[in-house]
């Protein structure tokens, strides 16, 4: 079936299959492999994107359903070509390892802090306690997070 | 000693900002860093993998005429289609490429199949029919040398120990040093479980391979070691090593998950036979399957001393379950033997280990190989004997830690450097947070946002552990690293070395030593392939920094010194650097036949304040501090990220993960059922960075990424201890073990 839907601010359209992902379509027809295919059973969070502004497993949600929606991912973050705040203190406060956890915190971090600025250590871990990382302990994510608020 | 600048620093109060960020940060936290699952090629296929239902059946017969059939089907293909070798494997090959007259373990590879459509090929694979006659499995690794043996029906050059009278034998070893009788005053003994862990890294298995056309195969995947993956699969592919290459893609962590082969040889014989590129992502569920995972243990211990608390003897016997197949078992083994007494001097030992194949998950390299195990055991042991004598835990530790110029068990000499004094007093030293008043948030409470209680129940316990392992290749293994410098005429440089950048941030350390020694920043990594370098060895044994920094110092130096002597602008050198030789162990003793078998150590301790509500056995980790032995560190930031993650690893062992199975069939193989620690999980880590450089090493450096994970289970489910009065002998502790059911 055809599609279409806007995808970090540019109209995309492309036929899928009907039980396709909306991660799937993003990543192998619309060329935006940033949304990661940790599980693909919505337990890790590195498929979170913004779909009409609200944060979702992008492998949860069926291609079809963003037809005619809006949807932000990792690559649609940045501004003027440069890393947002949320991705500079990642990259800054060591937050980034193997980084397949990155796409899905950066963007689930831009949603927290858009819906509480100045968010507290509880608040952090409760808000992204959906974003699975293996590698950092989340310790340096946290840090992140504070270092985004902060500017 | 000179050494590379610091390129960052932490960034938490008080710290100064980086200097320079890790080359891979800005395109990791924009999506544009290209992982193993985002490589596309033009006219690509997929690979799926047949897998065993079964843990252990002799099959019958395969059929794949109506797969082959199917929409989009360009190839499928069995053990008959392995064009060369049909074996394969890390220390010895005992594993089929694809399964042929049986198969040993649940997942195994029985066929594989390309389409046009990651779907076509999923359907094509479950329409491959195989036909099994079920065997019984060996389940219980105490019964696997009464068993049949599982490695007969197919001729193998060497599976496991073949000189050992019993069947189904990795291997066993002993290590025996003085008087194992040796009495002393008091003795304290104890039986450990330690549970199956898998490595959980979020990037799953997946690569591409292209045909080159002329009969050979590139491989993009995301590995710990190119060279060796290259020496496994050529000869089965029946093709030369130069027509076989592999090239470093984006690594979503390893954690010695990825020391084995996954997609590689399937990807490369489908894209050969179908003269397309072929690309293979695994789902979660068959990453479970997909790789090995940390051994399983059952340890039985007994610690004898002086009623003064100086150790006298340290007995323990130590049974790995292996699984299926060896991967890399005989070295686990040992590593688990050697660490068996923690870092402590005692003269009379007697450690026996035996690894063994059974019909469940094969089992091989995971951050901690062998000392995580030995280290839950032995410091449960050192707490045990610490309550019997009445002496302080910490104090009893102190009274017999191991330090440069003692003695190791396999007899060999302390030389390098190992504070162990040192790290046990400043982790021993750090401020521990008041306990927390009531009623206070819910998140802050065992059990947290599912509000199981307001506080009644809980009890707060300190657990203090001392980790301890290796850094490096040992056992005589010829450990090297190759880096090669190509000098412009412009004065900039290109590095090309095989070390695998997982995450852990090497590529960052190559160019600081670059930088370095080369004098300009005008430095360019090229991406790790097998075509443009020789061999690094493994991102493991956390050997890598160490390892390219030796390698890179050396090329670097051979190359300016080369432009000096020629005069010419454009130079290009490639050299080898190995650390100092290791030596093999006896086969009867277990000492050592040279002057050592490891090259060097590196040690940790840990204190831990828990939660636990002992009424409905919930546990909350509130607050852990370390101090790790971490020789020069050249990038604090990297050396924090690396004891925090570590210990969020050895964390998830100690609380909540483990591979369940029932007749060698995983139950739990997602993240909804084996479950990894979460942000709400993770308390806050301090850690104090012991720098003593090692005198071995370039600059002074030491690996740094698994004592955190050896040492951390030890010491939380020390503080579960402290807080139950429970003795808690297996990790995980489930709930059912903290309420005493
Ligand atoms: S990939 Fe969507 S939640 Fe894991
Ligand atoms: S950085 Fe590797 S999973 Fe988070």
């Amino acid at each position: 079936m055809k599609i279409s839907f806007t995808a970090n601010g540019e109209r995309a359209e492309t036929d899928v299959w009907e039980g396709e992902s909306l991660l799937t379509t993003l990543r192998d027809r619309l060329g935006l492999p940033g949304s990661k295919n940790a599980c693909e059973q919505g337990e890790c969070g590195s498929c979170s994107v913004l779909l009409d502004g609200a944060l979702v497993c992008s492998c949860l949600v069926l291609a079809a359903q963003a037809d005619g929606h809006e949807v932000v991912t990792v690559e649609g973050l940045a501004e003027n070509g440069e890393p947002n705040r949320v991705q500079a203190a990642f990259a800054e406060a060591g937050a980034v390892q193997c980084g397949f956890c990155t796409p899905g915190l950066v963007v689930a971090t831009d949603d927290l802090l858009r819906r509480i600025p100045d968010p507290s250590d509880d608040e952090i871990r409760e808000a992204l306690s959906g974003n699975l990382c293996r590698c950092t302990g989340y310790q340096k994510i946290l840090d992140a997070v504070h270092l985004a608020a902060e500017r | 000693m000179s050494a590379p600048a610091r390129t960052t620093r932490t960034l938490r109060k008080g710290h100064a900002t980086p200097i320079k960020l890790r080359q891979d940060a800005i395109p990791k936290v924009t999506g544009k860093f290209a992982y193993s699952s985002d490589l596309q090629a033009a006219d690509m296929l997929w690979g799926q993998t047949v897998r065993s239902p079964h843990a252990h059946a002799r099959i019958l017969e395969i059929d794949v005429s109506e797969a082959l059939r199917m929409r989009g089907v360009h190839a499928v293909l069995t053990h008959e289609d392995v064009p060369g070798k049909k074996l394969y494997g890390l220390e010895f090959p005992d594993q089929p490429v694809l399964a042929i007259d049986q198969v040993r373990y649940f997942g195994e590879a029985v066929a594989i199949v390309a389409a046009e459509e990651p779907e076509q090929a999923r359907r094509a694979a479950a329409a491959v029919q195989v036909g099994y006659e079920p065997l019984e499995p060996i389940s219980d690794p105490e019964r696997a040398t009464e068993m049949e043996p599982l490695h007969v029906d197919w001729p193998v050059e060497r599976h496991g120990d073949s000189e050992h009278p019993q069947p189904n034998v990795v291997r066993a070893l002993t290590i025996r040093r003085g008087d194992p009788d040796a009495a002393g005053d008091v003795a304290v003994s104890g039986y450990y479980e330690i549970g199956q862990q898998d490595q959980a890294f979020l990037g799953p298995e997946s690569g591409i391979a292209i045909p080159d056309g002329e009969g050979g195969v590139d491989i993009h995947v995301a590995t710990q070691w190119l060279h060796v993956d290259r020496d496994q699969i050529a000869p089965c592919l029946g093709l030369q090593p130069e027509q076989v290459r592999i090239h470093l893609a984006g690594v979503g962590g390893a954690f010695g998950g990825r020391e084995d082969l996954s997609i590689q040889a399937h990807a490369a014989l489908l894209a050969l036979r179908t003269s397309r590129p072929v690309k293979m992502v695994y789902s979660r569920e068959e990453s479970f399957v997909g790789h090995i995972h940390r051994h399983p243990a059952q340890i039985w211990a007994e610690h004898r001393a002086t009623r003064a608390g100086k150790l006298v003897l340290v007995k323990m016997r130590i049974l790995l379950d292996g699984g299926a197949y060896a991967s890399s078992s005989t070295a686990v083994i040992s590593n688990a033997c050697s660490f068996a007494p923690g870092p402590y001097a005692v003269d009379n030992l007697l450690i026996d280990g035996l690894c063994v194949y059974t019909n469940n998950p094969p089992c091989g390299a995971m951050r901690g190989f062998g000392a995580v195990q030995a280290c839950f055991a032995g410091e449960a042991q050192m707490d045990k004997l610490a309550a019997e004598l009445g002496i302080d835990p910490i104090e009893l530790r102190l009274l017999n830690a191991l330090e440069p110029g003692g003695v190791l068990p396999t007899g060999q000499v302390l030389t390098g450097s190992l504070p162990t004094k040192d790290v046990i007093r400043r982790a021993a030293a750090l401020p521990v947070p008041e306990p927390e008043e009531l009623p206070r948030e819910a998140i802050r409470l065992p059990g947290g946002a599912g509000n199981t209680t307001r506080g009644e129940g809980v009890r707060r316990g300190v657990g203090f552990a001392v980790g301890f392992k290796n850094v490096c290749y040992s056992e005589g293994f010829d450990d090297y690293c190759t880096a090669r410098v190509r000098l412009r005429e412009d004065g900039g440089a290109h590095v090309y070395c095989a070390a695998a950048e997982v995450g852990q941030g090497v590529s960052e350390v190559i160019l600081q030593v670059a930088r370095l020694e080369l004098g300009t920043d005008d430095i360019v990594l090229e991406v790790g392939s097998t075509a443009d370098v020789g061999s690094s060895g493994s991102s493991s044994a956390s050997r890598m920094t160490w390892m390219a920094a030796g390698a890179v110092q050396l090329a670097c130096q051979a190359a300016l010194e080369e432009r000096r002597q020629t005069g010419v602008g454009e130079v290009d050198v490639e050299r080898v650097y190995r650390h100092p030789e290791t030596s093999p162990l006896d086969s009867e003793t277990g000492q050592v036949l040279g002057e050592r078998s490891h090259v060097a150590f590196a040690v940790a301790a840990m204190r831990v304040v828990v939660e636990v509500d002992v009424e409905l056995g919930l546990t909350r980790v509130v607050w852990i501090g370390t101090a790790q032995d971490v020789g020069h560190a050249l990038n604090p930031q990297a050396v924090e990220g690396q004891i925090e993650g570590g210990t969020a690893q050895g964390l998830g062992l100690a609380l909540m993960e483990e591979i369940q199975t029932k007749d060698g069939v995983i139950l739990n193989p997602n993240f909804t059922d084996y479950l990894i620690p979460t942000f709400l999980d993770m308390p806050p880590v301090v850690s104090e960075l012991v720098e003593v450089p090692e005198p071995d090493a370039p600059y002074g450096v030491k690996g740094v990424g698994e004592p955190p994970t050896v040492v951390s289970t030890a010491a939380i489910v020390a503080a579960l201890r402290d807080a139950t009065g429970r003795e808690l002998t297996r990790a995980p502790v489930r709930p059912d073990d903290i309420v005493g059911l």
